[in-house]
């Protein structure tokens, strides 16, 4: 119970942080209505190029924006990490018997939390607009959850990296060169039989891809329950091997200081 | 030297602890250590001597590269988490979180040793009302002023009951109102729970008013331990201090070293020392000597033995310089 107890208590930490700072929750629940509205508009023309068969635009981008909307989200998880070792924060904590996977985890649920706010906005904002949830609540739950999976991944490689190079300005980098690559190296805003040959092959082991074809297809399409499935599962061994990564991590800080 | 004989109440022992750092800084060189339990012990240096290095060892944040410890009868590399358990650890800087009140500061750090509900609500407001600090409890840590940072920092270290305190530095940047403050919270804690505390100050003051036990680091090695009065009786009569002109240095130090009564003659920059009985008397025969290789004494200055020879005496050179050529560690 211990470690659950305490992922939860250091959840509760950084939450409570989020609230006391209402700029930050305005835009983080601004973005996702400004990243459906703009993306909406430029990429309304692709349902007019030949051999697009993805129905409806707000049908197509909405699993691409809510998954895009997590990668970025979770990417910023570790500043708060990098806050807490300049800080001190972060060697007072290690020198308590807490565990250190409750430290990371505890961290990747709140962005998880925020992701899900974040993606049931857009969900309902689509709605609006006229999407079409091919599968009800069911199918939009799946969405969430990819969104979800794919979240905690990056949040944990974020922390960890947070960990590794405790600067801000890495972590910016990061998040900046692999936010739009792997979007665009997915289905998320492009159907993939238009895109070149190379890019669906590297889409192929794309975890943004992963999520973006298990939440259309859950969300949006005739479920297809073999491909659902099987994405899940690449996720949430995805999310399993980021976060020992990043408990492993703090071994590594611990041996510099 | 300090003790190195160890036996199994001591609360704190080192063996050789090793610690370098990328760039061939050698943080710490062969440091022994042993603090008997129940007593505050200091760990005094200037800057960059490897005090936090050993406190960073000690408390399980950092391994050494060789030689062993135990803490509160636990082997710091064997069994850490059971060394975490049993100290508080109040750190070189602020460890509180900022964005969060006093009180959920104390809540938190009362979770991670797994104290829960109402007996840690019982504990946080306990604490809270001890370190003067209930009336903020549910202020943002963030709009404390330094001293009650401080405070709050040290309960959260206390939340616990560890058997074995460690505070580093923990009167460094406070103004001499809190500082004073906080020297009275360490003894009545010395005083009145029995706890054993290490604290590593670069005070000679400071050392000299909390610490039963001293021990003296100089370049990560232990150079000199004991009573605060047990070191500075060793040095026994009056330091004379002769301020010089530019250049004058050697041939004044020629000159103390042929007089006779006149010990342990040292030159630190422009500054001349050295040991003599008394001082009083020595004055003119110093002044005397110097007249006669037509060197002249800008000022003259006697003291009584204080820490600060103690200092010099076993790292040689001035506690004050060695603090600003120190490498922050």
């Amino acid at each position: 119970m211990t470690p659950l107890r305490q992922t939860w208590q250091v959840t509760l930490r950084y939450l409570r942080v989020i609230a006391r700072q209402p700029a930050f929750l305005g835009m983080a629940l601004v973005q996702p209505i400004i990243w459906l509205l703009l993306f909406g508009a430029l990429f309304k023309a692709v349902t007019e190029i030949p051999g697009f068969s993805g129905g409806s635009y707000i049908d197509f981008l909405t699993p691409g924006v809510v998954v895009m909307l997590a990668v970025s989200s979770a990417g910023w998880t570790g500043m708060g990490f990098i806050e807490d070792i300049n800080s001190g924060v972060m060697d007072r904590m290690l020198a308590a018997p807490v565990w250190r996977g409750a430290l990371n985890l505890g961290s990747v649920l709140q962005a998880v939390i925020q992701i899900l706010i974040q993606t049931l906005l857009i969900v309902l904002l689509a709605l609006a607009l006229g999407a079409h949830y091919e599968n009800g609540v069911g199918g939009v739950l799946i969405l969430m959850l990819v969104a979800a999976l794919l979240g905690a991944a990056f949040a944990s490689l974020s922390n960890g990296l947070a960990v590794v190079t405790r600067q801000r300005e890495s972590l910016i980098g990061a998040v900046t060169m692999v936010l739009l690559p792997l979007t665009f190296l997915s289905s998320a805003l492009m159907q993939q039989s238009l895109a070149p040959d190379w890019i669906g092959t590297v889409a192929r082991f794309n975890p943004v891809n992963w999520a973006v074809e298990a939440g259309r297809s859950a969300a949006f399409e005739t479920i297809d329950w073999g491909l659902v499935a099987g994405r899940v599962a690449l996720l949430g061994a995805l999310v399993v091997v980021a976060a020992s990564l990043a408990t492993r991590a703090f071994r590594g800080y611990q041996r510099s200081l | 030297m300090a003790r190195t004989v160890f036996d199994h109440s001591d609360a704190i022992e080192a063996h050789g602890l090793v610690k370098t750092y990328p760039g061939d800084v050698r943080a710490l060189d062969g440091l022994d250590l042993a603090v008997a339990g129940g007593t505050v012990f200091g760990l005094l240096g200037p800057n960059g001597a490897g005090k936090s290095t050993a406190v960073r060892i000690l408390t399980t944040l950092s391994r050494p590269d060789a030689g062993r410890a135990r803490v509160a009868g636990h082997d710091v590399l064997a069994a850490p988490l059971r060394v975490r358990h049993a100290i508080g650890v109040v750190g070189q800087r602020h460890g509180g979180d900022l964005d969060a009140t006093g009180r959920e500061n104390l809540v938190l750090q009362g979770e991670f040793y797994g104290i829960t509900g109402a007996e840690l609500k019982r504990r946080a407001a306990e604490s809270l009302e001890r370190f003067g600090l209930a009336d903020a409890a549910d202020r943002l840590v963030k709009t404390y002023s330094g001293g009650m940072q401080r405070r709050l920092d040290v309960a959260m270290g206390l939340i616990h009951r560890p058997q074995v305190l460690f505070l580093d530095e923990p009167t460094t940047g406070l103004d001499p109102e809190a500082r004073a403050q906080m020297w009275a919270e360490i003894e009545r804690l010395a005083r009145e729970e029995g706890m054993t505390i290490l604290l590593t100050t670069h005070y000679l003051e400071e050392a000299d008013r909390l610490a039963s036990q001293l021990a003296i680091v100089d370049r990560g090695r232990i150079v000199a331990g004991g009573t605060p009065d047990a070191l500075k009786s060793e040095l026994q009569g009056d330091t004379i201090q002769v301020e010089l002109a530019a250049g004058d240095g050697p041939a004044a130090r020629a000159a103390l070293a042929n007089m006779p009564g006149a010990r342990e003659v040292t030159l630190d920059g422009h500054t001349l020392r050295a040991r003599v009985r008394d001082g009083g008397t020595a004055v003119p025969m110093v002044l005397a000597a110097l007249e006669a290789q037509s060197v002249r004494a800008a000022a003259v200055t006697l003291a009584r033995p204080s820490l600060d020879d103690v200092y010099l005496r076993h790292a040689g050179r001035a506690f004050h310089r060695a603090d600003t050529e120190g490498v922050a560690a």
